[in-house]
């Protein structure tokens, strides 16, 4: 009997945390990231610009007199891990919202669970299926590859460039470029000539290449995150290729122009406006954002911020937003969330609907170029 | 219908095998293929040094190639070094650490049974892996080339001047390691080692001593490929694992000798990867080199090149 009234007691506490997530004077926000293991290269940039901008609101005053709390747990890539730590985050941490996690398995993973739980969930990663279809409680900060390929075709188009060769990396992110790449090709009036993989530890990629070479490819399209790009740029210089070389928003930071070096003169590559900011018109809407972005995250780590932190700086931002506008509770936050519109960030201008949880249009890429090791924008 | 389409597509490969730019395609394989088939014959040789002194296969030994590439660009970035001064800094350091990890895990060892010592080599790379990481973090860096990076063009293929500075220095390893084991006192003495320990040890070959320079000389070839390969493969904490892996397999090619059958089955590697994902699909690049490795585990345990080699130190 006196067990029964102890669980009775748990769960009574429980429920009433559940419920009142602001009870405590602060709200607690969960943040999932991949801070470790091979997706390191999001969820480091991710954990450190969370924590950066929720000590900013905090010094300023907070939200609505409400302190942020971030509670933040190292997936380290693992699916498994994710939905653990996600329903440890729910709970016993009785968190308000979760922010990630870094990429789209680990969020495919935590998604049934935050439906069930009824919990916002920003997803910092970028496959197309998070939003696709709508899901209640879901919604992304980080752009769709959808809208990458369709920078780049969009300039092949006008270049009157029509045969493309793409060479993608054989893991999660590439096969989704490919398959992007593959689909929206009739769009654009595309034929693909060469359709060509590399393994993500690849050291040589110069068959490949020498393959394409081969092909009547018009242009290279090359679908990666480092190192495997910079070794292609490399031995494309070694090849001689003349063809154009076509990169993904996948290295779009100064990382990628250190490893290739001179190799990577001419590239281009449709990127998030982070790597410009101090280059954008000032008539650019996101301008603002950015170079605020650009310097505290230079002033607290010393290191340059990229647009992979720019996911999480937008989705902590969003849901600051949502809560000032009346969000007390989960459903409260989650309906306001949906609300947004014309919210200028760091990955895009975000307008969320009750149809759209990806809430970004074709300009929050810009297409890039490296020239003498810096990056410019394409007109 | 069916019947004479094959045929006819059959001959229509061959009259394009014959134009130029198939040709140009085939050196431009096998051109790669030789330059990455080196290092694996450079860190193959490392492994089978190793398991001819003690009859283990050392694991760690792809750990020493990340150590070259990694120390390399310490000394060159955060020591200023020039290049002529960090490369043998960063063997002596890997050298060093061959010794460590000889005196530290494997000597003290009650039982020596090969599992067991198998079971440390692997505990060792990961260990060594995970400081890597912590020392130097988890980013790809790029080492500089050794000597500018302009294509030079042969018949029509491409190749670049560190392509011919890992060739050369691949041929004067070689020749070296020859001599040792051939013409000095502690080669022989190596050798003897490896055909029976036990009776080496009668004649007053210190054994032990035979056992901490196996890993002296496997970490130097190790840390010495790692270094030759970085400026084109650029260099990470974690590089170690696939070229290991990939050396290990040149290894058994070659029958676990430390001369030329190892070489040669470094070179047979790397030229039927490079002519597989050319030729192929690039898909199966890494296939290839373990679907080799599986049929001479199952076929001829003893190496392509038969027993006679396999029996050499």
């Amino acid at each position: 009997m006196k067990k029964l009234i102890a669980v009775c007691g748990v769960v009574c506490v429980g429920l009433l945390s559940a419920t009142a997530v602001f009870a405590a004077g602060t709200i607690k926000i969960g943040g999932l990231f991949a801070v470790t293991g091979p997706a390191a290269f999001l969820g480091e940039p991710e954990r450190n610009t969370a924590k950066m901008v929720v000590e900013e609101i905090n010094k300023a005053g907070g939200v609505k007199g409400h302190k942020l709390e971030l509670v933040v747990y190292d997936t380290s890539g693992d699916a498994t891990k994710a939905v653990q730590l996600a329903t440890k985050l729910i709970r016993d941490d009785h968190v308000a919202a979760i922010i990630g996690p870094s990429t789209t398995g680990e969020s495919m993973a935590v998604i049934p669970v935050a439906e069930r739980e009824k919990v916002p969930l920003i997803s910092c990663s970028a496959g197309i299926k998070i939003t696709e279809p709508v899901k209640k409680w879901v919604f992304k900060t980080a752009q769709n590859d959808t809208l990458a390929v369709g920078k780049i075709y969009e300039y092949l188009q006008r270049h009157k460039q029509s045969k493309v060769a793409i060479l993608t990396v054989s893991d999660g992110f590439g096969a989704s470029g490919r398959e992007q790449l593959k689909a929206q090709a009739r769009k654009y009036g595309i034929t693909i000539v060469s359709d060509d993989t590399y393994g993500p530890k690849d050291t040589d990629m110069t068959a490949q290449l020498t393959r394409i070479r081969g092909s009547r490819a018009q242009a290279i399209i090359c679908w990666g995150t480092n190192p495997g790009p910079a070794v292609i740029a490399k031995n494309a210089r070694q090849l001689g290729l003349k063809m154009p070389l076509f990169m993904s928003h996948g290295v779009s930071s100064k990382k990628f122009i250190e490893l290739a070096g001179d190799a990577a003169e001419g590239i281009k590559l449709p990127s998030g406006k982070v790597i410009v900011a101090d280059l954008l018109p000032a008539s650019d809407r996101q301008k603002g954002a950015l170079t605020a972005f650009v310097k505290d995250y230079q002033k607290h780590y010393r290191a340059e911020g990229d647009h992979f932190g720019g996911h999480a700086w937008d989705a902590v931002m969003l849901l600051k937003n949502a809560i000032e506008r009346g969000g007390d509770t989960r459903a409260t936050i989650r309906d306001q969330l949906e609300r947004t519109r014309g919210f200028a960030g760091i990955g895009g201008t975000f307008s969320y609907s009750a149809q759209d949880h990806a809430g970004l249009n074709n300009d929050a890429f810009v297409l890039v170029e490296v020239k003498k090791r810096h990056w410019s924008i394409v007109k | 219908m069916k019947g004479n389409s094959l045929p006819m597509k059959g001959r229509e490969f061959l009259r394009k095998k014959r134009t130029p730019m198939q040709l140009e395609q085939i050196l431009q394989y096998s051109f790669s293929g030789l330059s990455t088939g080196a290092i694996y014959a450079l860190i193959g040789i490392g492994f089978s040094i190793i398991f001819n002194a003690t009859g283990i296969i050392n694991f760690a030994q792809g750990e020493f190639v990340m150590l070259g590439g990694m120390l390399t660009l310490f000394f060159l970035e955060l020591l200023q070094l020039p290049l002529w001064a960090a490369v043998p800094c960063a063997v002596a350091v890997s050298a060093l650490a061959g010794i460590l990890f000889e005196r530290l895990a494997i000597r003290p060892l009650r039982q020596p049974t090969p599992i067991n010592l198998v079971i440390i080599t692997i505990a060792g790379s990961i260990l060594i892996r995970g400081l890597a990481m912590l020392l130097w973090g988890k980013d790809t860096h790029a080492i500089p080339p050794f000597s500018g990076d302009e294509p030079i063009s042969i018949a029509g293929a491409t190749i670049l001047p560190q392509h011919i500075w890992i060739l050369a220095i691949t041929v004067l390893i070689i020749a070296v390691n020859k001599f040792f084991f051939y013409h000095t006192i502690s080669g022989k003495a190596m050798r003897a080692c490896s055909y029976n320990r036990r009776a080496a040890s009668l004649v007053g070959i210190d054994v032990r001593r035979m056992v901490l320079l196996s890993f002296i000389i496997s970490s130097v070839l190790g840390s010495l490929a790692g270094i030759i390969v970085a400026p084109l493969t650029m260099t990470a904490y974690d590089v170690g694992i696939m070229l290991g892996l990939k050396g290990f397999c040149a290894a058994i090619i070659g029958g676990m000798s430390s001369g030329m059958a190892t070489v040669v089955g470094g070179l047979i590697l790397g030229v039927l990867e490079s002519l597989g994902a050319g030729l192929i699909s690039s898909g199966y690049k890494d296939a290839i080199a373990f679907i080799i490795l599986l049929l001479i585990l199952f076929i001829r345990p003893q190496g392509l090149f038969g027993k006679a080699e396999s029996e050499r130190v």
